[in-house]
């Protein structure tokens, strides 16, 4: 066989070692000859600062997510896990470019953006951050994050901003498997056995004080009528999708209070929880070991 | 032709995920096109975080030098979204040689996405034997665009192209 015949052997022999393809081995822009001209009447800042916040969002629990591999229960979930965690990333390179390109006074990359960046700069929800206690907590907080960010993103579809509008579209799909996947866990575990619904109880109860600021407007939404999806409105049908599920799963809607502010600021406003310095210190580490490093 | 050479050139580019389908066959390449002296290939990722992207790069800048475009540029069009509609019937035919299920059509809802707590997927005949009596394992499989099946007739699992 010629290596014309066997893609693999052309892949590997023709690129020479510095574009051999594997994983990792190099990143162009991802929204390279994407027009990201900001549109007439949008402010940048905000704009960026939106941007920021998905895509915080998307990278952070991404790497909560990623953390779980090799500890799952089932080859079937490993790979679930983290096709869910590759999508969120995707989605966090996207929007971290797109806040990037928005606001040039920000000076940085995505790399710099996710790599260089300190706690207080993040604007990530609390619920991103949350380290999972066991599979069940991982699944109450997939099936409540998803289904958030989905029905946002069904939003943003038609948002003002032709990138962001773009993103969401292709984040939508991506989005409703991980909803469903979720979700399809929540009634296993919760129509299960005693132990099993005893385990999501706990895991719903655990993750619900979270909740509350998934859905609280701020004023950078406010200010970006048109651009940004407003949390609060996408309240209602994120409930009856939550309703739904728990009613199928034989579950109750925990009642736990939501957690508070913290000198009047939450996540959005870079305000973290404690889980937030381990999490970001894992995702940095290597970059701000090798500041110069390029790949 | 100039562009149509360029046009051929791109073309064969294969997928570093599905290296018995080209780009084209996959519909990831939406244009190949003059300008001035450049040539431009315009392709659409098919999921966010594709990892293959970059390197689809390289591999059309690098062919269409050796096609004698020393000049080329690759964009990346974002929307529409990509959709596995866009296969082309080569492409499916490719897919089925390579026993990896071709998608069904795919949902084009525009309101919000309709939740599925019970599998309603339609049924997905084995790629190796024909069979319809099959299940799917699992909705995420090796890579993001793919889901697992099982074929209870043959007893062998095989890959669908997830309908997107």
């Amino acid at each position: 066989m010629s290596s014309d015949d066997n893609p693999y052997d052309l892949l590997a022999d023709e690129h020479g070692e510095d574009h051999r393809w594997a994983f990792g081995t190099g990143f162009t822009d991802p929204l390279a000859g994407v027009d990201t001209a900001v549109p007439a009447g949008v402010d940048a800042a905000d704009l960026a600062a939106y941007c920021l916040m998905l895509g915080d969002d998307a990278l952070i629990y991404s790497h909560r997510l990623q953390q779980w591999i090799t500890l799952l229960p089932e080859l079937e979930e490993e790979t679930a896990v983290a096709n869910i965690a590759l999508d969120l990333l995707g989605q966090a390179r996207l929007l971290l470019a797109r806040a990037a390109a928005a606001d040039p006074s920000l000076g940085a990359d995505e790399d710099r953006l996710a790599f260089f960046r300190d706690e207080p700069q993040f604007r990530n929800v609390r619920l991103a951050e949350r380290a999972d206690a066991d599979f069940a907590e991982l699944v109450a907080r997939l099936f409540v994050f998803a289904t958030w960010r989905l029905a946002l993103f069904e939003r943003l579809r038609a948002s003002a901003d032709p990138v962001l509008a773009a993103i969401a579209g292709r984040g939508v799909s991506e989005l409703a498997y991980h909803r469903d996947y979720a979700a399809q866990w929540v009634v296993r575990l919760g129509d299960g056995t005693d132990v099993s619904r005893d385990r999501m109880r706990q895991a719903l109860a655990a993750v619900w004080p979270l909740v509350d600021e998934l859905f609280t407007r701020h004023p950078v939404e406010q200010a970006l009528g048109g651009v940004a999806a407003d949390p609060a409105a996408v309240r209602a049908e994120a409930d009856l999708v939550i309703d739904t599920v728990l009613s199928t799963a034989g579950l109750d809607r925990p009642s736990a209070p939501p957690l508070g502010r913290v000198s009047g600021q939450t996540g959005r406003d870079g305000m973290h929880t404690e889980d937030f310095g381990y999490v970001l210190a894992e995702l940095q580490s290597v970059a701000r070991a090798h500041p110069d490093a390029t790949w | 032709m100039v562009t149509a050479t360029a046009r051929e050139a791109a073309a064969a580019t294969p997928d570093p995920e599905l290296p018995q389908l080209t780009i084209d066959d996959l519909g990831i390449l939406r244009s190949v096109e003059r300008e001035g002296d450049t040539v431009v290939a315009t392709i659409t990722p098919t999921y966010s975080g594709c990892p293959a992207i970059r390197e689809i790069g390289v591999d059309l800048r690098r062919r269409l030098a050796a096609a004698g475009f020393a000049r080329a540029e690759v964009r990346t069009r974002l929307a529409p979204p990509w959709s596995s509609d866009w296969i082309t019937a080569e492409g499916r035919r490719k897919l089925a040689e390579a026993g990896i299920a071709a998608p069904h059509a795919a949902p084009h809802a525009r309101g919000p996405v309709p939740l599925t707590l019970h599998p309603s997927r339609p049924q997905v005949a084995c790629p190796r034997c024909g069979s319809a009596r099959t299940v799917r394992t699992a909705d995420f499989g090796a890579t993001a665009c793919k889901a697992l099946y099982r074929c209870d007739e043959c007893r062998e699992p095989f890959e669908y192209v997830k309908e997107i």
